[in-house]
């Protein structure tokens, strides 16, 4: 690696590896880049619900305050949600796509490092709220009016709502720049329907973030007029409808769902077919529906409204659509089972954490489809039933799947392997404790526990499951450090990796472990779906010689085109955290805060200028 | 291989009962708490929970289906050493078309009874009574239109007779629910929500605030005394009436009432009919406390109405429960106990 960005476009001094991975527009660093800081936010969100736990093992606890606790549940599913689970996801976009197409790169290699660098200040600025004491507190969904000056006078909110705009730069730019890597970088020969699930899933999940992501981002707008300029867009008493709010949250919120839940789906319909050395099941159908999926997701917010009082009718209307998005899913999770039917399964990691997924997905996946039932939701919703359906679909789904996928595409990120001794300990601790963790909730709904109290008095019959709850978690948490023992010391010391370790079917595997900085010495011509399965097994005719050295290394590198490192990126989401931080601070009081913002304002400006105008070869 | 099919049966069996075995254990684990929802009360859950039952029973019927395949899948073909490559099948449109319309049919029989039950539960009842529920954090308000009777924390309703309640917010959205009676539904500000229930079952029943109202969403409990319907019109009766007179003969409760009408209490609370040197009780921001003495706890629940506790809460509110909106006035614990006393006497 090092040699290849010494004589990157005929740069002749040796950078530092600091500058290196701070000028890096490489989408496979960019990527690895992703993977380090969501899992680091990861840790800090497993440490919160260890502490949600603790507070909840007995009743009348006193471990965490009430306000304590708000914070901490609150942050707990801002940091799953945008800080780890969407840039787990990330991580594969970037890493996995160009290699998954035959390109080079992304579309806007430079686009794609902002991207990284505004997720990166986003999520530091929301957590630098824990060391001013005022993190935010009014849960995820930030629910108006509680969110106003009125109910919420700290600067809490503030964090939140600056933390979330900047993250949805980020995510917004990511989503537009693998659209158009996608539709306008293939391969030759790499039609659409040749194109490996992973990368059609992403595909329909960067449309999902382009049109979900502005309804929050409306909805974060109109809620900091409120606080800062005195409108009145979620002031009842001006004879506001605080719904308004929820319509907007949902309307992002729901393909939310799916924006963290397709690209697992993506992953399993790589990993399954690999290890049951057969192709996927109806690959067409697990296409086509993760398209109605997308297109179903915009038609459903109202899922989570349906005790809001909108009205018999709209109810059950979204009770109907919502029944008809579970049609889809199902139709995913036979042809998953199709796939490994009949197949010859290689019981790898990978493949525990594939086949955990479909298992545990189908747990919440049921559990969905009697929320749809609109007065079985009047019992449900905002009780642990809730909680337990989408811990599974969370947890037991993208999560599963997002660890099946690290140690799956480890080798190809780091050209070593994990330990599969020890993943296969890891895989079967999580699922156990998993289940010990979440399957109670589905009781404790049925025993009437609300979500997001700090406390529960005695009596409620909620002692013993909460008990065995916190003792799963914690389990939990250990077998999570198991994983991160795995990961950590197989950088260094794993057994290394070939070019292709599982027998796999997409190109990603042609080329070398790590991928040299160009991916493809030879861009290749694709001739069929599982392309390099077909190159390995196929009919067509090649030497033995060809079979084995598919896709070369070249000697002499300056011959391939590849984008200049540029710190200008950094700058221009380094202007984004000025202005969130500025806004916070104006929050605050603080009379330097039009300052610091409009500083952020000059950086970002200087940033965007600097990169347009920067030769790119 | 016949010795791997008995292999695979004893593994399925096992898998078969180990999951009997965690159900029927969950069972005996849940269901006899206050909020336990699977032995319902009232009208309005009993229909949810007749509608969840045929809906839980398809589940464990697809959830086994699935499991099952996967479970057998997984075990039947694993590669074992000589295993040949299997043959590449790329799906089956036969097989398509029937795992896409039977899950089809099975969701619209579900959706069917789902959309009948939501309409039915927005119907105003022509009989019955009418409960108007106003939710402020981090209490409740029950007020009976027509009866002038304004109650706090605790909701009064006959049985066998539907009972319509109108909610209301004075603050923030939060969600009206008592478990073994009825499902849930929001309490929004500047929004005009109902529900109805008929409670089928004499006692009281735990309900419980549902929606994330604030610092003290945990501790916005309420009880729901039913009653026969004699019962009930006495209860009324008795709260219409205007406060009861302090016997001069309870020093400690007379004492109270001045300290009560002197430091500020009353700027916040009613007490209707009752007069301390030409100062009312006429407050609207906190609980009615008209009938205080008659309730069987405080502060949304948080503790048991007793003497003691009622010392413990209006000398120092936020130690009982941080975050409320009662403000700390100052009182010696003489004085809170005098005050305590009074309130406790305003049965």
């Amino acid at each position: 690696m090092a040699q290849v960005t010494t004589t990157q476009q005929g740069a002749q001094y040796r950078r530092s590896i600091i500058w290196e991975w701070i000028t890096t527009v490489d989408h496979k660093k960019i990527g690895i880049l992703y993977l380090f800081t969501s899992l680091f936010f990861f840790l800090i969100g497993g440490i919160l619900a260890m502490m949600i736990r603790t507070q909840l093992i007995v009743p009348d606890n006193t471990f965490l305050g009430p306000a304590t606790y708000n914070e901490v549940f609150t942050m707990h599913g801002t940091i799953m949600i945008f800080l780890a689970v969407m840039p787990l996801n990330a991580a594969f976009f970037n890493f996995l796509i160009p290699l998954q197409i035959g390109a080079r790169d992304v579309a806007f290699p430079r686009l794609n490092a902002f991207s990284y660098w505004a997720f990166l200040f986003g999520g530091l600025l929301i957590l630098s709220s824990f060391l001013f004491g005022a993190a935010p507190n009014a849960g995820w969904f930030g629910y108006a009016n509680l969110t106003t000056l009125t109910y919420s006078p700290g600067i809490n909110v503030d964090f939140w709502i600056f933390g979330l705009q900047i993250l949805g730069i980020a995510s917004v730019a990511s989503a537009l720049n693998f659209f158009v890597t996608i539709i306008n970088m293939r391969a030759p020969g790499m039609r659409m329907m040749r194109m490996p699930v992973f990368t059609w899933m992403s595909l329909v999940t960067a449309v999902l973030l382009m049109l979900a992501i502005p309804s929050l981002t409306i909805g974060l707008v109109e809620l900091t007029f409120d606080r800062y300029f005195g409108t009145l867009f979620f002031e009842p008493n001006a004879g506001a409808s605080v719904v308004l709010w929820q319509h907007l949250f949902w309307i992002f919120g729901h393909p939310e769902v799916y924006i963290m839940v397709l690209p697992p789906f993506g992953m399993i319909s790589e990993i399954l077919p690999t290890f049951s050395r057969k192709p996927l099941f109806g690959y067409p159908f697990v296409v086509y529906s993760g398209i109605a999926i997308g297109f179903l997701s915009f038609g459903v917010w109202a899922h989570h409204m349906f005790a809001v009082g909108l009205g018999p009718v709209a109810n059950s209307v979204f009770a109907t659509t919502t029944m008809l998005i579970a049609i889809p899913t199902g139709v995913k999770i036979f042809n998953w089972l199709g796939t490994l039917w009949g197949g010859s399964i290689v019981i790898k990691t990978p493949l525990l954490f594939a086949a955990g997924f479909v298992g545990m997905f189908t747990i919440g996946g049921i559990s969905g489809v009697m929320h749809a039932s609109v007065p079985v939701d009047y019992w449900q919703t905002d009780s642990y039933f809730v909680v337990a359906h989408f811990h599974y679909v969370l947890f037991g789904g993208s999560l599963m799947a997002i660890l099946g996928g690290i140690y799956y595409w480890y080798p190809k990120m780091f050209g070593r392997m994990m330990n599969d001794k020890l993943g296969k300990i890891h895989f079967w601790t999580v699922l156990i404790a998993f289940n010990m963790t979440f399957f109670p909730m589905h009781f404790l709904g049925i025993d009437g526990m609300p979500r997001r109290i700090y406390t529960y008095p005695d009596g409620m019959g909620w002692n013993f499951w909460n008990m065995e709850e916190s003792i799963g978690a914690y389990f939990l948490g250990l077998s999570m450090l198991l994983f991160a023992y795995n990961f950590i010391h197989s950088l260094r010391s794993g057994e290394i990796a070939p070019a292709d370790p599982w027998d796999g079917r997409t190109l990603e595997w042609s080329i070398p472990s790590p991928p040299p900085a160009y991916n493809f010495a030879v861009v290749p011509t694709v001739t069929s779906r599982d392309e390099f399965w077909e190159m390995k097994y196929g009919s067509n005719e090649q030497t033995a010689d060809q079979k084995t050295n598919l896709n070369p290394t070249v000697e002499d590198e300056r011959h391939i085109h590849l984008p200049p490192p540029s710190y200008f990126p950094l700058i221009a989401a380094g202007g984004l955290l000025g202005m969130g931080a500025g806004m916070v601070m104006h929050g605050d009081g603080m009379a330097v805060s039009w300052y610091i913002f409009g500083a952020g304002i000059l950086v970002l400006a200087f940033g965007l200028f600097g990169w347009s105008f920067e030769p790119n070869h | 291989m016949a010795r791997g099919s008995g292999w695979l049966k004893r593994a399925v069996t096992g898998a078969c009962v180990a999951l009997l075995v965690v159900i029927l254990g969950g069972c005996s684990f849940f269901g006899g708490g206050p909020q336990s929802v699977n032995h319902p009360a009232g009208s309005n859950m009993q229909t949810i929970w007749n509608l969840f039952v045929p809906i839980f029973w398809m589940s464990v019927v697809v959830f086994a289906i699935v499991q099952g395949v996967l479970l057998y899948s997984v075990i039947k073909f694993r590669r074992k050493p000589g295993s040949p490559e299997p043959y590449p099948t790329h799906g089956n449109t036969k097989l398509e078309i029937t795992w896409t319309i039977i899950p089809a049919l099975v969701l619209a029989v579900i959706t069917v009874p789902t959309i009948a039950t939501v309409t039915d539960f927005a119907k105003k009842p022509d009989t019955g009574i009418t409960v108007q529920v106003v939710g402020h954090q981090w209490w409740w308000e029950f007020d009976y239109p027509g009866e002038q009777v304004v109650d706090a924390d605790e909701m009064h309703v006959p049985i066998g007779v539907p009972v319509y309640v109108e909610l209301r917010s004075d603050d923030v959205i939060h969600s009206f629910w008592i478990p073994k009676l009825a499902g849930k539904q929001d309490v929004v500000p500047n929004q005009h929500n109902h529900l109805w229930f008929t409670a089928n079952e004499l006692g009281t029943f735990r309900g419980q605030c549902a929606e994330f109202c604030g610092e003290q969403h945990a501790n916005m409990a309420f009880t729901v005394v039913v009653q026969s319907q004699a019962d009930y019109d006495a209860w009324l009766a008795h709260n219409k009436a205007p406060a009861v007179a302090i016997p001069s003969s309870n020093d400690l409760a007379m004492k109270g009432q001045q300290v009560f009408f002197t430091a500020g209490c009353v700027g916040c609370h009613t007490i209707s009919g009752m007069e301390v040197n030409g100062v009312k009780a006429l407050g609207d921001v906190g609980p009615n406390l008209t009938h205080v003495g008659s309730r069987t706890a405080i502060a949304g629940e948080v503790l048991p109405l007793t003497q003691e506790n009622l010392a413990k809460w209006v000398h120092n509110p936020q130690a009982v429960k941080p975050g409320t909106l009662m403000p700390n006035l100052g009182l010696t614990q003489e004085q809170a106990n005098q005050v305590a006393a009074f309130l406790e006497s305003l049965k």
